[in-house]
């Protein structure tokens, strides 16, 4: 959706998955390169820009946040903050706002009767990076999902935004610097 | 249309468009999405005209689109690794008898060990076929290698491999101008068969051939394959007059200009490759690279001109020519016979591997100073092969060589796949 | 060979070549019309069964499509003797692919044919047991499972005679074949093993199943004409002597044959959906034996002594088959 968001605002993006075999409950990386120009590199990701983490209990791997750019962007799905989360001195270097916990899951469950944190977390994500605009984001959902659910979600990742802002008294980075931008996303089925 | 769509998906809609008559599909990593986005379009109505048939294996998968299209079909199947193994007696039957079939490989590597994931293995094994091969750089080129691929098959009665990085580019989401139906029509004609089973006009096709006109029969494949080098880049120049897109052809050369290093590979690593290119000319170093697409036919003739200039030429290649080096390097070598470069091979990308920008640039440098080997084989770890031949030496008994490895690598850090 | 009277049968009997009969009664190859679509000049050996049953069964099944056939071969003895380049004996439309793929192969031409709108267009994969039972049982059971509109006929003449007669899944038990050769304590071939394959198919549920013999030529094209007129899975299993693999006389072929169905090592029946619906009752049961004594590769139960333990296994198997598909009194059990 964040390949199909990018699309919308004209730029290119590749979007894949670390690639395994299909099983329930496994863990799965999930990559995404967005650019002004056609991108031609095909290897994962690892020195991302952002790096959003869908299912916190794999905060446990350290190597999580290897790589990550000096000032890159996290952003944690969970109710807890992140000095619940023992994280606030793991990222006490990144800038500041640049990292945030956001309880997707729980705005998943109120907006889509559903805990499936994705389109919620984008919507965080838009609001924190600035990287793309939440009418783009809003559209993907739309496209990728039809009808109730299509609303529904964009709901949440609208909520997830309106959040985000309301934490951010200074406003997001401006994507107008034209550099490719590298953003990983960790979640689990 | 612009669209942002994933890789096999594209495909299937594109596929669809050449209006295929009959398909015919069994599951395997990772070619699935593409022969279930099309059994969606023939169940919904939206490819008309078109028979699914869910097979009970690739075996009856190709042999299924060999009676579908001695009978005038056009036919399409896909396959990937195991599959194209399974299948490989109907490989030589299609195009023995000289059948326009055209499959997707969603290259993959062949076991053992079991893997999923992408290399060129598969396709690999299959190259002396008599299959034309092409090999897509892009998931734009994926798609339009499959318009191709119909004409060329057609045109020559010669079955064609579409050969695309398995989940790299299958399973990659990407910015692709997929055709529309009007544009394929107006470019793909009606499929007239050369050999067709008609009960109107009888013939008996798949006779058996003794010593007596074997070899004749064989060079007339060969001869055909001849015939595709000359085809390939005119249906590419076809192809870019009604798409106005380069697509296909039998190579395609970048910054070769000056270039005493030129680094020649087949598919996505292109990409990669280009990208470090770039890097290294920035910082004044002689090097460009070739990115073929017609593997079979293989253009000798071109490979030689377009490396007529280099000093040295390095084959990075998802192959193992196993007790040898490389497959494509071979090729290339042979492109090269009498001249006096120095070929390196290596071997990278096996089994899924990463190729990272970083690894090539390093690679890259040691090229141009003729520091590599022959043949190198990129980021192997080294500790894990001397453990496992230490262990290998110190038992008789020292068990499932794979299992021992991946023990041997629990104990490292994880790392990024 | 020593003179034998002939007997000559004449009007009022069902001889295939009887012309003396009602049109309705006669056979497809008493008529001058035949296809001929396994035309002369083929290269089988004296006596073949199985090109006595091909050519009955396709020129049979030319009619019953109204000449819209098309034939898919498997590799075997019936590809090999009629298509010897640069010859063909078939004048039906005819494609030979693999060993182990015909049934596939077919379903890819009935699939192209529906794919055309043709569908007046017949279609028939033809294999023997060999590219049936064995290698070919993988592509037979897909066909079957998907429902194609195909009808594949087995000849077969248990055991892979093109290579040299070695066993296959149908070779029956005690027959002496080039890999279950006459020698040691248990000469020939093992009991307890080999399958069935019209009950395979009869398994899938498929529109029809039906075995036929050369032994009964007229039934035989009655079992073809009406399967090609039914759609879907269709299939049936030829019995068919090879004088050479059997090392019985070219000119018992069809006495064999018939034993092998009078005895009832070989049951007649047509089913349908996976039920027994027709079968051919045995009007004078023979003993297993009479059958068995006309093959060289049953020697070895006779000479030089006779094997009682084994005679009797076989004729236990030919009355379980007629209990079981009811040759006697008309039901099975």
């Amino acid at each position: 959706m964040l390949s199909i968001a990018a699309f919308l605002e004209g730029r290119y993006a590749q979007a894949f998955p670390s690639f395994g075999s299909e099983r329930m409950g496994a863990p799965v990386m999930a990559f995404c390169r967005i650019s002004d120009r056609p991108i031609r590199l095909r290897e994962p990701v690892t020195n991302p820009d952002a790096l959003i983490i869908q299912d916190p209990t794999l905060l446990q791997q350290v190597s999580l946040f290897e790589g990550l750019q000096p000032d890159g962007f996290v952003l944690i799905n969970s109710a807890r903050s992140l000095e619940e989360l023992n994280l606030a001195s793991f990222l006490k270097n990144l800038p500041r706002n640049h990292t945030l916990a956001v309880p997707a899951t729980e705005l998943a469950m109120r907006h889509v009767g559903r805990p499936l944190p994705n389109s919620t977390l984008l919507g965080g994500f838009a609001a924190m990076t600035g990287e793309l605009r939440l009418a783009s984001v809003l559209a993907a959902i739309r496209q990728k999902f039809s009808g109730k659910i299509g609303e529904s979600n964009a709901a949440a990742a609208q909520a997830a935004y309106d959040l985000v802002t309301q934490c951010m008294p200074i406003p997001p980075l401006d994507s107008l610097t034209r550099r490719t931008r590298e953003e990983a996303h960790v979640e689990a089925d | 249309m612009w669209k942002q769509i994933e890789g096999s998906r594209a495909i299937a809609e594109t596929v669809a468009m050449c209006r295929p008559q009959v398909i015919c599909a069994y599951p395997i990593t990772p070619q699935t999405h593409i022969v279930e986005a099309l059994g969606e379009l023939v169940k919904s109505g939206q490819l008309a005209g078109c028979e699914f048939l869910n097979v009970e294996s690739e075996f009856g998968a190709l042999s299924v689109a060999i009676g579908a299209s001695a009978a005038g079909a056009r036919s399409y199947t896909a396959t990937a690794s195991q599959g194209l193994l399974f299948m490989a007696e109907a490989v030589y039957n299609a195009s023995g008898l000289g059948l326009p079939i055209v499959m997707t490989i969603g290259n993959r590597a062949i076991g053992a060990p079991i893997n999923i994931w992408n290399d060129h293995s598969d396709s690999m094994s299959m190259r002396d076929s008599g299959w034309i091969q092409l090999f897509a750089e892009t998931n734009q080129e994926a798609v339009d290698l499959h318009i191709q691929a119909f004409r060329l098959a057609e045109e020559l009665s010669c079955p064609v491999m579409v050969c695309v990085d398995g989940f790299i580019l299958t399973h990659a989401y990407d910015r692709i101008d997929v055709p529309l139906q009007h544009q394929v029509d107006g470019w793909l004609p009606r499929f007239e068969p050369t050999q067709v089973l008609d009960p109107d006009a009888p013939v008996s096709i798949g006779a058996m051939v003794g010593p007596e006109a074997f070899t004749e029969v064989r060079y007339l494949a060969h001869n055909k394959q001849l015939r595709a080098l000359e085809r390939i880049p005119e249906i590419s120049g076809e192809f870019y007059e009604t798409f106005g897109r380069e697509s296909g052809g039998l190579l395609r050369p970048y910054r070769l200009d000056g270039a005493e290093t030129v680094v020649v590979a087949l598919g996505s690593v292109n990409g990669t490759i280009q990208e470090a290119v770039d890097e290294l000319r920035q910082d004044g170093i002689a090097i460009g690279s070739i990115s073929i697409c017609s593997y079979r036919p293989f253009p000798l003739d071109a490979v030689r001109r377009a490396l007529s200039d280099a000093r040295r030429v390095v084959v990075v290649e998802k192959s193992l020519a196993v007790g040898l080096g490389g497959m494509l390097a071979t090729d290339i070598q042979m492109a090269l016979s009498g001249r006096r470069h120095k070929v390196y091979t290596v071997i990278a990308g096996l089994g899924g591997r990463a190729i990272t920008k970083a690894s090539l640039l390093k690679l890259f440098h040691q090229a141009k100073s003729d520091a590599l080997e022959g043949v190198t084989f990129l980021d192997l770890n080294w500790g894990v092969i001397n453990r496992q031949l230490a262990r290998e030496t110190a038992t008789r008994r020292s068990g499932p060589a794979a299992e021992s490895i991946l023990k041997d690598l629990a104990t490292l850090p994880t790392k990024i796949v | 060979m020593p003179f034998e009277h002939i007997k000559f049968y004449q009007t009022g009997t069902f001889t295939v070549g009887n012309r003396l009969l009602d049109v309705s009664d006669r056979a497809v190859q008493s008529d001058a019309r035949r296809s001929n679509a396994l035309n002369c000049g083929h290269r089988a050996c004296q006596g073949c069964g199985e090109a006595l049953g091909a050519r009955y069964a396709v020129d049979a099944a030319v009619r019953a499509a109204g000449g819209n056939l098309v034939a898919v071969n498997a590799t075997g003895c019936l590809e090999v003797f009629s298509t010897p380049y640069p010859e063909t004996s078939w004048q039906v439309a005819w494609m030979h692919s693999l060993f182990g793929n015909a049934a596939a192969v077919a379903a890819g031409v009935a699939a192209a044919m529906k794919a055309q709108g043709r569908n007046e267009v017949r279609v028939i994969a033809q294999g023997g047991d060999g590219g049936t039972a064995d290698i070919g049982l993988g592509c037979l059971s897909g066909m079957f499972e998907r429902n194609d509109d195909v009808l594949y006929i087995c000849y077969d003449n248990e055991a892979y005679m093109n290579t040299g007669v070695q066993r296959s899944g149908t070779t029956p038990a005690a027959a002496r074949t080039a890999t279950t050769p006459s020698v040691g304590s248990k000469p020939g071939n093992v009991f307890g093993q080999g399958k069935s394959v019209p009950l395979i198919a009869m398994a899938h549920m498929i529109p029809y199943v039906a075995t036929a013999s050369v032994a009964n030529l007229h039934d035989l094209e009655y079992k073809v004409e009406k399967a090609i007129a039914i759609h879907g899975a269709r299939y049936i299993h030829v019995h068919v002597p090879c004088p050479l693999g059997w090392g019985s006389e070219p000119h018992d072929t069809i006495k064999v044959a018939r034993l092998a169905v009078e005895s009832g090592l070989f049951p007649l029946f047509e089913a349908e959906f996976g039920e027994v619906t027709e079968r051919s009752i045995i009007r004078r049961k023979q003993p297993a034996e009479e059958y068995l004594k006309l093959q060289k590769r049953f020697a070895h139960l006779f000479r030089p002594k006779r094997d009682e333990e084994r005679l009797a296994a076989i004729q236990s198997i030919a009355d379980r088959n007629i209990q079981r598909f009811g040759l006697q009194n008309g039901a099975s059990s």
